[in-house]
């Protein structure tokens, strides 16, 4: 462990895995892997490599086509109509934001660096924050958080209720009707489909490979690595680019970090936002207002003591008074 | 005589204003606990004046944490009170037992879902699944045998 593992150097020493031998045996992979319990997997994205390529969104699509919703038509009537169908399957080529079919795509933002315009493209994805709402907050536990910090939705659990949309901060998970669990329970009253997003591609992950994204990337966009050495390396990139570190603080902590020559101020307000098009502006940390209430909880039981011994003291005061007194 | 009577009547007027606290808070942990699932905008509940809040899964959320803070206060009240000043008096009934468990086990896994929402917690999917329906459950449940309490008249304690 103990590094970051970029395209190029995963392939140095992780080709091997190629050949065959155990992922564990290749400290690279090994990291991947096998992340220590305490930490979780992060990746940094150095947005001024960005040549807006697409190669990214390609792999994406390529690797996780076997992922997308095949879904059933015609879709069953929702009632009441409130419930909208959402329904991508026929807008499958749509690469300029995030669908059910689409979890990666490239932000543009004109902006001035060195009084010279510049374009900046910023691949846009999940952000795999490290306490998620969308996880921690789905009703079915049909979110789940991987040991490594991942953010996966369970496309055979989620009945489509879009709250995990609801409470992420980025507006990430897409929904797509007439496919999923909902179809077999009440499908004209409860659910409308399945979530989907970014997975980090999880289970190429497990197999000692990188994310398709990556491993695409022919500027070497993005690193891997374990969160506090990924931090570490953020702060060093945007110390020598004079930079601006993105995803570290915001909504407590992401496991996706980016590096921008300018501010993030300025590239939130030169970005196209919109559904399915995430800002880059500053979150809170949404879990914390209720998590700190927690320490309530330990203390209201002690005041309730308290109030009944109080009670009970009264009371046993008042009866000696009338025992006297009789 | 008089200390004994306004002992009395201060003990029940507590007691009458802990019950429709432990009221009230039941009352709005079922309402924003149902709330965690996307349903009162789907079903126009949140369409209802005053009612637009819980329409907000962060609110919601909020006041679901309060009052579970409350309502452990208010069963450690009662709980301490019977045990100290009425147990002689008073038996637990079938259905205060009933209620009692069903409250505990809300309780154990209502803690085990704020365990969860701590960062860098992960229980496993499968723990969670089972987390999910067993506290859901166990709150219909709970919700059922107060109905029936409620209809039949039965207390929580009888005269011994």
């Amino acid at each position: 462990m103990g590094q970051q593992i970029s395209r190029r150097t995963f392939l140095k020493g992780g080709i091997v895995s190629a050949a065959g031998l155990a992922a564990s045996s290749i400290p690279a992979a090994a990291a991947v892997t096998e992340p220590d319990q305490k930490t979780q997997l992060a990746t940094l994205l150095d947005i001024s490599k960005c040549i807006g390529c697409g190669a990214c969104v390609e792999a994406c699509q390529e690797t996780n086509s076997h992922k997308y919703p095949e879904p059933q038509k015609p879709f069953p009537q929702m009632f009441p109509d409130r419930a909208k169908v959402s329904d991508w399957s026929d807008k499958q080529d749509v690469t300029e934001r995030l669908t059910p079919y689409n979890w990666l795509f490239i932000q543009h933002a004109s902006v001035k660096i060195n009084g010279e315009e510049t374009e900046l493209t910023i691949p846009r994805r999940c952000m795999h924050c490290v306490n998620p709402p969308c996880v921690k907050l789905c009703p079915w536990g049909a979110a789940k958080q991987l040991e490594n910090g991942i953010s996966r939705i369970d496309p055979d659990i989620c009945l489509g209720g879009s709250k995990c949309n609801a409470v992420c901060p980025w507006d990430i998970p897409q929904r797509q009707t007439g496919v999923g669990l909902y179809l077999d329970i009440l499908p004209n009253f409860a659910g409308n489909g399945v979530m989907f997003k970014c997975d980090r591609c999880y289970d190429q992950i497990e197999a000692g490979q990188l994310p398709a994204c990556i491993e695409a990337c022919p500027e070497d966009v993005q690193t891997i690595g374990p969160r506090p050495e990924i931090i570490k390396k953020a702060h060093k990139l945007a110390k020598e680019i004079n930079g601006y570190i993105y995803g570290e603080t915001e909504n407590g902590g992401t496991n996706t970090i980016y590096v921008s020559p300018v501010p993030f101020e300025e590239l939130d307000k030169a970005i196209e936002k919109g559904k399915g098009k995430p800002h880059l502006a500053g979150v809170s940390d949404q879990m914390a207002d209720a998590n700190n209430l927690a320490a309530a909880m330990v203390i209201a039981p002690l005041a309730g003591i308290a109030a009944a011994a109080r009670k009970i003291y009264n009371y046993t005061q008042k009866s000696d008074k009338m025992k006297e007194r009789v | 005589m008089k200390a004994a009577a306004v002992s009395l009547t201060d003990s029940k007027r507590e007691n009458r204003a802990m019950r429709y606290m432990y009221v009230l808070t039941v009352f709005f942990m079922a309402l924003t606990g149902f709330g965690q699932m996307p349903i009162y905008k789907r079903y126009y509940l949140s369409d209802i004046p005053g009612f637009g809040w819980l329409a907000n899964f962060w609110t919601t959320r909020y006041v679901h944490y309060v009052g579970a803070a409350l309502l452990l206060g208010i069963v450690a009240y009662m709980i301490v009170q019977y045990i100290a000043l009425n147990r002689r008096q008073y038996k637990v009934s079938v259905t205060g037992y009933l209620r009692g468990i069903l409250l505990l086990g809300i309780v154990l896994t209502g803690i085990l879902f704020v365990i969860k929402n701590f960062p860098v917690i992960v229980f496993s999917p499968e723990f969670i699944i089972a987390l999910n329906l067993s506290h859901l459950g166990l709150v219909m449940t709970f919700l059922l045998v107060n109905l029936y309490c409620l209809i039949f008249k039965k207390r929580w304690t009888n005269v011994r």
